[in-house]
């Protein structure tokens, strides 16, 4: 998280600090937090960077191979085919997702609305519903036998597209990412936009500004912090997209490939394949692009603000 | 961040420090000893001795009436504790049971492991060999396609424990309507899937999207014989030999034609279409009665059970679909009682309380049992249905056998060959694809492999 | 929290810094409790705005409502009636009864597994996070940056990809397949110290602490009995969104543990649901969506019933000043 340390408080806090004992105090409160850190997080990490030298067989055993397997992977056209795959999604779903968590952060703090605080908490729910859940319910209403969209087919007479085809599953994943995370956007945007002093919204009525003026001239850039905060979590769990394809996968195997997201393919490299030292290295590179986007976005979605 | 070059150097260090004490561990897992202790080998009488001695297995296994056999165990030998554990059904269970043998330590004594991914274990050196108890001679108690199914090699790595000849179980209400014979050869079934197909689109004579366990069964009662593995590690691969074209000839254009629904098996429409007769024959193993009772009550009375299809008249010829041997695992450090208990389970009293909870014995004796055969199921309107199920048990074309990594390489059947199912395409080459894959992997794997 | 899905670690976060850059952004005088609304109050309401929320409400709560309709059939109308209205005998009950009594009411013991890592883990983790965020706010120490720089770079690795090393690493310490596989993990959240970090830099004054250093505390003494206070807002909404990642949690306890009896409902509801391809398994798909809907309510009750609690969380940035 690269992002962190350009944040306006980082500057203020070395500030308040330098005043302060140097001394290894602060070490029996971060302690504890490093040593499960450690053991959980940081082992595991140098372990796959260890695990990524060296090459397993089934017959043959274990061999140090160098970066064999970095080579292999880069010329692996599963692993670029699954990039692509999240690259699309994230371009898509991504968008589309926070600009209906801004609509309806803007409604709901518009005062136009009836029954706003109903909505609000009506849109935020999902996100508590498990992912495992939202999958299997979505994957229930997806049937086009049985399911909803069997009950519309039938009911007008129409014949919509298999939301579990190959042509139309990402979107359909895409569906269920956006019904769980779209409320927790519009929470995160609806905060920001509360915060806005009201003597702005005054004085900018006083001006004669209308509402999308004002929505351009204020709410906007108010909102800018937390819609990059929004856009770099999107990107990072599209980057990561595992739960709802791999569940969805026994509903549509043919659809969701074993290579469907590049989490999916280092997943079944180690767990169907036994390939711990590829999947090991598959997990680096991924983790070194996701954090190098992150990044970028973070570098250019703030720098105005600086 | 300004110190940005002291940051990186002191991360450098730390890493660096964290790096060798993880080497630590890292071989100390490579290090770690593949089986702790125990007795590797054992008479019938040393058996019996441990039985009687205070011990505790763990038993995974998924099938619900294994418990029923434990717990009659425990009563027979109160010393022994029988713990059976659901680990997940199928490959669900074998990527734990993988991830242990890796760990080398925290599997169970006793593993239920389907007929084909049994040699994947029995490579790693990751099972018992049960010869090494004697066990080989219980031989003639079973059908010799079970019993081939768990010899690898030289090897005895499991007994079987249910077995699932492949028969035709169609719904007779549907067959009625239509006016339909029931087929015996498979030009008979496509016409009359293409008759209930034109008669009712919505209507489809069965299911497939793409099965890895039902297209190498198909292949198998072809005739066809697409994996040979010689001294453990010479695999020959040839998804392109006669058996292989003999069921894509046939079963292409069920595809192509969109003769099969493409409803994919096991899910809630699945159940759903079979009820309703939007799906009317299911062709798979003697184990799935017991499925029917509990999951498909709507058509219940409806179905029946017929021998398989074959290419030629009046020739039998069936083949083994799913089916599941009983393994003791080399990490286990008791083994006599584990492998007392598998004897118990699948040769001895174990077998008849399986049988009563809804399983498809191995056992020649009881397949051939007049209580078994004369059982009349309501479910299949009266119909004497082992006695068809034996049948097929009898006719399953000898000869067969799996990769030696063939759960890696079934779990990779959607990406090749289910392209052909999804798209409606030559089968050949979704199985030349899938062929190609599964070489690769086991090239890479360290095999020698031949891939035709 | 490597291995617990990215998502679960957004919310914290993603709230956090919100507050605080929202904090700096902008200099709230006024709380928002006195704001009544963005604009002003006396705008009109409009019916197209509403209709077209409407919607977006529908498509919010369509699954949901399939679900409860879901849970009042029996496995039988289940698979022959309208998924979105009610057929047949209202079942409900009859369903709650049966998911909680199957298989020797395993479903009560999953449940049980799920508020035992909820309260340790989620609870853990708002502690570590607590110390160690006010730890980083109010301490200079030697390795201080090394600190940040491993923690907050390590977040960008997939979970799911560290799981077979983690696993490896647990099972030579003897804890797969106990609960301290599925705790362990839970109690870092890296967003969470992140979150207290900016919260505590602005919410304990400096000038406090020296006064309670003046008068002989020791820090230990200072953080427990003056600062966790100050930083309750914060630590509730911490801990709010830790119980939604550990309740919610799926993919760590799946293969961290092979035995039912320490599933938690995640898990055990897929088993379930997986149960259908079981030669002699039942075939409960209505347990199956009973227990989903059972398994959701609590969370939901928990967001609807703290709703004051984390929305003044989010915007405790705003009410401090």
């Amino acid at each position: 998280m690269t992002t962190l340390s350009h944040h306006p408080a980082a500057g203020s806090a070395t500030r308040t600090q330098r005043r302060q004992k140097r001394d290894w105090t602060g070490w029996q409160f971060v302690g504890p937090f490093m040593v499960v850190f450690a053991v959980v997080l940081i082992a595991p990490v140098i372990y796959s960077v260890y695990l990524s030298l060296y090459k397993d067989q089934l017959v043959g055993g274990n061999s140090f191979v160098g970066f064999a397997n970095y080579a292999h992977a880069l010329s692996d056209p599963k692993l670029w085919e699954s990039l692509g795959r999240v690259t699309l999604f994230l371009a898509v779903q991504v968008p589309i997702m926070l600009a209906l968590a801004l609509f309806a952060a803007l409604a709901i703090d518009s005062a136009r609305l009836h029954l706003s605080p109903l909505f609000r908490i009506a849109i935020f729910l999902p996100y508590a519903v498990p992912a495992v859940v939202a999958t299997l319910m979505w994957g229930f209403m997806y049937g086009t036998q049985f399911g909803l969209v069997g009950n519309l087919n039938d009911f007008f007479g129409i014949t919509i597209p298999s939301p579990l085809s190959g042509t139309w599953v990402l979107a359909s994943i895409g569906n269920i990412v956006t019904w769980e995370f779209v409320g927790y956007n519009m929470i995160l945007f609806y905060a920001a936009l509360r915060v806005i002093p009201a003597d702005l919204y005054e004085a900018a009525e006083l001006d004669g500004a209308g509402t999308f003026r004002i929505i351009r001239s204020i709410k906007f850039p108010a909102l800018r912090p937390a819609m990059v905060i929004g856009a770099i979590f999107s990107i990072i769990g599209s980057f990561q997209l595992f739960n709802e394809p791999s569940i969805l996968r026994s509903l549509a195997p043919n659809a969701i490939s074993t290579f469907f997201s590049p989490n999916m393919y280092a997943y079944n490299l180690s767990f169907s394949g036994q390939q711990y030292n590829y999947s090991a290295t598959i997990a680096i590179i991924v983790g070194l692009l996701t954090a190098s986007i992150a990044y970028i976005v973070q570098i250019t979605g703030t720098r105005k603000e600086v | 961040m300004k110190s940005t070059h002291r940051t990186a150097r002191r991360v450098g260090r730390t890493v660096a420090a964290m790096v060798t004490g993880l080497c630590l561990v890292g071989s100390l897992a490579a290090c770690a000893p593949g089986s702790a202790g125990g007795a590797k080998t054992g008479t019938a009488d040393d058996i019996a001795a441990a039985l009687q001695e205070k011990s505790t297995i763990t038993v995974w296994s998924w099938g619900t009436p294994v418990q029923a056999a434990a717990d009659a165990f425990q009563e027979e030998y109160p010393n022994v504790t029988v713990k059976v554990v659901n680990a997940g059904t199928g490959s669900a269970e074998y990527t734990k049971l993988q991830n242990a043998i890796k760990a080398g330590s925290g599997a169970p004594d006793v593993a239920q492991i389907e007929y084909y991914a049994l040699p994947q274990f029995a490579l790693s050196d990751s099972l018992a060999d049960l010869n090494d108890f004697g066990f080989a001679e219980l031989e003639d108690e079973f059908t010799a396609s079970t019993w081939g199914n768990v010899s690898i090699d030289g090897g005895l790595y499991a007994l079987p424990q249910d077995s699932g000849p492949m028969a035709m179980f169609y719904n007779k209400a549907v067959f009625d309507e239509y006016s339909i014979a029931v087929p015996t050869t498979w030009a008979e079934y496509t016409a009359a899937a293409a008759t209930i197909h034109a008669a009712d689109p919505s209507r489809y004579i069965s299911s497939d999207s793409g099965d890895a366990g039902f297209a190498t069964s198909m292949i198998w009662q072809a005739g066809g014989h697409p994996y040979t593995t010689e001294n453990g590690t010479d695999v020959t691969i040839d998804l392109q030999d006669a058996g292989a074209k003999e069921w894509t000839e046939m079963w292409n254009p069920m595809v192509q034609d969109g003769l099969v629904s493409p409803i994919v098996g096991w899910t809630d429409e699945w159940y759903k279409a079979l009820g309703d007769g939007t799906i009317s024959t299911l062709l798979t193993g003697a184990w799935m009665p017991a499925n029917f009772e509990s999951g498909i009550t709507e058509s219940a009375g409806d179905w029946r059970v017929a021998p398989l299809p074959t290419y030629e008249a009046g020739e039998a010829a069936s083949a083994e679909n799913g089916g599941s041997s009983v393994a003791v695992l080399e990490q286990s450090t008791n083994k006599l009682v584990a492998a007392g208990f598998v004897e118990y389970l699948n040769a001895g009293p174990g077998v008849q309380l399986q049988i009563d909870g809804g399983s498809f014995p191995s056992t020649v004796a009881d397949l051939e049992s007049e209580g078994f055969l004369g059982y009349e199921s309501e479910y299949f309107g009266g119909q004497k249905i082992n006695e068809v199920l034996v049948q097929a048990a009898k006719d399953v074309v000898p000869g067969w056998s799996y990769l030696p990594f063939q759960v890696y390489s079934n779990s990779i059947f959607a990406d090749t060959v289910g392209q052909s199912y999804e798209n409606k395409t030559d089968l050949n080459t979704g199985l030349q694809g899938w062929q190609d894959e599964t070489a690769a992997y086991g090239v890479e794997q360290g095999f020698t492999v031949n891939s035709k | 929290m490597a291995l617990t899905t990215p998502e679960s670690l957004t919310p914290a976060s993603t709230a956090v810094r919100e507050t605080t850059a929202a904090t700096r952004s902008t200099s709230p005088r006024r709380s928002r409790y006195a704001r009544p609304s963005a604009g002003s109050q006396h705008k009109r309401k409009s019916v197209l705005l509403t209709a077209v929320m409407v919607v977006f409400l529908i498509y919010s709560l369509l699954p949901l409502f399939w679900l409860f309709v879901g849970s009042t059939k029996t496995q039988a109308s289940l698979l022959n009636s309208f998924g979105l209205w009610f057929s047949g005998d209202f079942a409900l009950f009859d369903n709650i009864a049966q998911t909680l009594t199957y298989d020797g009411g395993v479903f009560v013991r999953w449940l049980g597994n799920t508020l035992l890592y909820v309260v340790i883990g989620a609870g853990g983790a708002t502690f570590l996070a607590a110390l160690g965020g006010y730890g980083l706010a109010k301490f200079n120490f030697p390795g201080k940056k090394a600190v940040f720089a491993v923690v907050l770079g390590a977040v960008a690795i997939p979970g799911t990809a560290l799981a077979v090393p983690t696993f490896l690493m647990f099972s030579q310490l003897g804890l797969t397949n106990t609960p301290w596989a599925v705790i362990l993990p839970s109690l870092i959240s890296p967003f969470g110290l992140y979150l207290i970090w900016t919260y505590a830099l602005d919410s304990v004054p400096t000038e406090v602490l020296e006064a309670a250093r003046m008068d002989g505390a020791g820090e230990i003494r200072t953080f427990f009995t003056i600062s966790l206070r100050l930083l309750a807002p914060g630590l509730v909404t911490v801990l709010l969104f830790s119980i939604v990642g550990t309740w919610n949690n799926y993919f760590l306890p799946l293969i961290m543990l092979s035995e039912p009896t320490w599933y938690p409902l995640t898990v055990g509801l897929n088993q379930w649901n997986q149960q259908a391809q079981t030669v002699g398994g039942d075939v409960i798909y209505n347990l199956v969506i009973t227990g989903s809907l059972i398994t959701i309510i609590p969370i939901v009750v928990a967001f609807l019933f703290l709703q004051r609690y984390w929305q003044s969380g989010l915007a405790a940035g705003s009410v401090k000043a």
